[in-house]
C-alpha cells in the first residue's frame, strides 16, 4: 500500500480516527495557548500592580456573585474611540490578581475598567441602591440590599489562602492581618490606615457606603469599584517601549 | 475523484464510486461544488499572505512580527494622534486663548460648546443629570446661583480640583454636624429660620428673634449675614428657592444635625485642560452668570 492510501487506516479505525482528530486539535490548542505563558510580550509586568485588599477582594466576591459581568466589562481595547471614552487601553497585567478574570464580552453598561475614582462613594451608594435615581434611564438593576447585608469579616482570610495557594502574593503577615484590614479599610480616619496602606500600596480607607456600623457589602463594593484601574500610574508607564 | 485506481461507476446514480466499500455499501464520489473549493483556495492565499504580513507565529522568545511591522498598541496610538492632529487647528487656538478671547470668537466658542456638550454627556451628566440638572446632593447647573462661583476661572478651578476630592488642590469646605454643638431645641429653631430664609413656611413654634440670633452665632460666618452664602467656603445661599439637600424640615434638620459633605471628583488628569476649558465655557451657558464675580 503506498503511503498516499495509509489514510484508509484512520478511516476504519474508529480508535486511530479518535486518537488522531485528538493529536491534531491537541497540536492546535498547544500552539495556541502555551506561547501565552512565556512569550514576554504576554506577560509583561507593570509597576503598581498588587493582590487586592481584604475589603476590595470581598467586593469583587460580590461583583461576581451579582453578576455584574454580564452587563459590564473590564477591558478598554486599544481602539481608538475606546481609548477616548474610558482612557488608557487596559494592560494585561491590571487583571493579573483577577482569577477569574472580569474582562466580560457584553457591554449593556459602559466598561468599568477605570471607573475608579471617577464617581463619589456617595453616587456608587445611591446608584446601587437605585440606578434610577441618578441616571433616569438606566436598565442596571437595583442592588438594595448591599448596605444592609454585612460582610463576614472572617471568611476572608480564606479566600486569601487560597488564591496563595495559587501563587498570589498574600504574605502570611497580610493573611494574619486579614480580618482586620477589612474593618480598618472600611473606617472613617482608621489608626492602622497607615499599615494597610504599607501592606497594600495606594490602598484607600474610609467608610465607603457612608452607613454607620459593621462592614456592609456596600463598602465592600464601592472599595472596589473605587480602585478599579487607578493602580498603574500611566504618567510613568512608557507605552512606547511596550508596543505589541 | 475520476482517474483513481478504483473507478468503478455506480450503476443507479451513473456516479464514480470511491472504490471504498465497507459491508457491502460504496462511497459515491460526490465532488465538492466548484465554489467552494475556490473560497477555500483564496482564503488560504490569504491566510498564507496575513501570516506573512502580520503578526502570526509563536517563537521561543517572541513572535514572528510580519514585513508590515504592525502592532495594536502601535496602531491606536498612531490613530489617536492622528485624531489629535485633525483636531489641532481648534484644539490649539482654544488651549492658548483665555476665556475673554473664547467668549468673544463666535466660532471658537461655538467648538468648545460643542466639544464641552461631548465631554459632559460621558463624564458628568451621571451625577449633573442629562441637561445639567442635578439630583439630590448633586447641585443643577441650569440656574446661576453657583456654590463655587459662577466665572468661567472658578468654574474651571471646580471642574479641575474638584470638591472634596482627593486631589491636593481640591476645593474644601465644611457643613459641620452640629447635634454635638446644640441642643435639639436650637437645632429645630434654626431648621425654621433656614426655612424662614428660603421664603418657605415656618411652624408655630418659631421664634424669629432667637432664630436669628443663633444663625448669626453659629452659621454667619460661613452662610453671611441673612445666609447669603460664601463662594470662598462653597456655603450655599440659603435665601433662595435652590436646594441641595433638600427644603423640608426633615431634610434640613438631618443636614444641620450630621452635617454635609458631599464631593465631586477632580478631572485633572483625567481630562485633558482643554477639554476641561471647552467643559467651563458649556457648563457657564447652562446657568448663566447674574454678575460678574
Ligand atoms: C442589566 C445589565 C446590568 C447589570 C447586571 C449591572 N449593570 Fe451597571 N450599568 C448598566 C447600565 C445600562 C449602565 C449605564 C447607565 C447607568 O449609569 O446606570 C450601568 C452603569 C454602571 C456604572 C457607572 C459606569 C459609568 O462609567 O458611568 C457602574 C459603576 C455600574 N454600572 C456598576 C455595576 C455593578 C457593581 C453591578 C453589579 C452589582 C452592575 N453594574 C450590574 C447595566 C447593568
Ligand atoms: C460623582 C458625581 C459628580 C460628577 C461625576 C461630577 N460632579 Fe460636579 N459636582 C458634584 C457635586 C456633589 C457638587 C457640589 C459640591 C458641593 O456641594 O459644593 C458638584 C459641583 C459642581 C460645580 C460647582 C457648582 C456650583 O454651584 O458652584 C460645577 C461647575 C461642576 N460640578 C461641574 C462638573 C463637571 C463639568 C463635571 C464633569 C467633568 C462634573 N461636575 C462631574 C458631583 C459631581
Ligand atoms: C464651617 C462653615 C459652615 C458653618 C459654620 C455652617 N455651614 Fe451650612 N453649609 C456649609 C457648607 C460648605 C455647605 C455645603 C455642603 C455641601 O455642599 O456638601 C452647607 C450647607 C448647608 C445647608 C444645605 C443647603 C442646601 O441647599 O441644601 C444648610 C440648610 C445649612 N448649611 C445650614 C446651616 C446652618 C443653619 C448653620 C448654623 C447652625 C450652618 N449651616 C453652619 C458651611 C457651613
Amino acid at each position: 500500500m503506498s503511503l498516499w492510501h495509509k489514510h484508509q487506516i484512520f478511516e476504519k479505525n474508529s480508535i486511530f480516527m479518535l486518537i488522531g482528530v485528538l493529536v491534531v486539535i491537541s497540536i492546535g490548542g498547544l500552539v495556541e495557548v502555551l506561547p501565552l505563558f512565556y512569550l514576554k510580550s504576554t506577560i509583561e509586568k507593570v509597576e503598581g500592580m498588587r493582590p487586592y485588599t481584604p475589603l476590595e477582594l470581598a467586593g469583587r466576591n460580590i461583583y461576581v456573585r451579582e453578576g455584574c459581568y454580564n452587563c459590564h466589562s473590564q477591558m478598554i481595547r486599544s481602539l481608538r474611540d475606546e481609548v477616548e471614552r474610558y482612557g488608557h487601553y487596559s494592560l494585561a497585567a491590571e487583571s493579573m490578581y483577577d482569577k477569574p478574570f472580569q474582562w466580560g464580552s457584553k457591554r449593556n453598561g459602559p466598561d468599568l475598567a477605570r471607573v475608579g475614582a471617577k464617581y463619589s462613594d456617595e453616587w456608587h451608594k445611591q446608584h446601587l441602591d437605585n440606578p434610577r435615581s441618578m441616571v433616569p434611564g438606566s436598565i442596571m438593576p437595583a442592588n438594595p440590599w448591599l448596605g444592609k447585608t454585612e460582610v463576614a469579616v472572617n471568611e476572608i482570610q480564606m479566600d486569601m489562602k487560597v488564591l496563595a495557594f495559587q501563587g498570589q502574593p498574600y504574605s502570611p503577615q497580610m493573611i494574619e492581618n486579614a480580618a482586620k484590614d477589612m474593618v480598618t479599610q472600611a473606617t472613617n480616619d482608621a489608626t492602622d490606615a497607615d499599615g494597610l496602606a504599607q501592606r497594600y500600596p495606594k490602598a484607600q480607607s474610609r467608610k465607603f457606603s457612608g452607613l454607620d456600623g459593621p462592614v456592609n457589602e456596600a463598602d465592600a463594593l464601592i472599595a472596589y469599584l473605587q480602585m478599579l484601574g487607578t493602580l498603574v500610574d500611566f504618567k510613568i508607564y512608557d507605552g512606547k517601549a511596550n508596543l505589541r | 475523484m475520476s482517474g483513481a485506481p478504483h473507478e468503478d461507476i455506480d450503476a443507479h446514480t451513473g456516479t464514480a464510486t470511491t472504490g471504498h466499500e465497507w459491508d457491502g455499501i460504496r462511497e459515491l464520489n460526490t465532488p465538492l461544488p466548484k465554489w467552494w473549493l475556490y473560497i477555500l483556495y483564496a482564503t488560504t492565499v490569504w491566510a498564507i499572505g496575513y501570516i506573512i504580513v502580520y503578526p502570526a507565529i509563536p517563537l521561543i522568545s517572541g513572535h514572528t512580527p510580519g514585513i508590515a511591522g504592525w502592532t495594536s498598541r502601535g496602531a491606536v496610538t498612531q490613530e489617536l494622534a492622528q485624531l489629535t492632529q485633525q483636531r489641532a487647528p481648534m484644539t490649539s487656538a482654544l488651549e492658548k486663548a483665555s476665556f475673554s478671547e473664547i467668549t468673544k470668537d463666535e466660532r471658537m466658542r461655538t467648538f468648545a460648546l460643542a466639544q464641552g456638550r461631548a465631554a459632559f454627556g460621558d463624564n458628568c451628566a451621571p451625577c449633573h443629570g442629562a441637561g445639567g440638572g442635578g439630583a439630590f446632593s448633586f447641585p443643577n447647573l441650569n440656574d446661576d446661583d453657583w456654590i463655587w462661583g459662577g466665572s468661567l476661572e472658578a468654574i474651571q478651578q471646580t471642574i479641575q480640583y474638584g470638591i472634596r476630592s482627593t486631589h491636593p488642590d481640591t476645593r474644601v469646605g465644611i457643613m459641620p454636624a452640629f447635634a454635638q454643638i446644640l441642643n435639639t431645641k436650637e437645632i429645630d429653631q434654626l431648621a425654621n429660620h433656614v426655612r424662614a430664609l428660603g421664603g418657605l413656611t415656618t411652624e408655630k413654634t418659631y421664634e424669629k428673634a432667637l432664630g436669628s440670633r443663633l444663625f448669626g452665632e453659629q452659621c454667619a460666618a460661613c452662610h453671611s449675614d441673612g445666609g447669603k452664602g460664601n463662594i470662598e467656603l462653597g456655603a450655599p445661599n440659603l435665601a433662595d428657592s435652590i436646594w441641595l439637600f433638600g427644603s423640608d424640615k426633615a431634610s434640613i434638620l438631618q443636614t444641620l444635625a450630621r452635617g454635609r459633605a458631599s464631593m465631586m471628583p477632580a478631572w485633572n488628569g483625567r481630562l485633558d485642560d482643554t477639554t476641561i476649558k471647552a467643559l467651563s465655557v458649556y457648563v457657564q451657558s447652562l446657568g448663566g452668570v447674574k454678575t460678574a464675580p
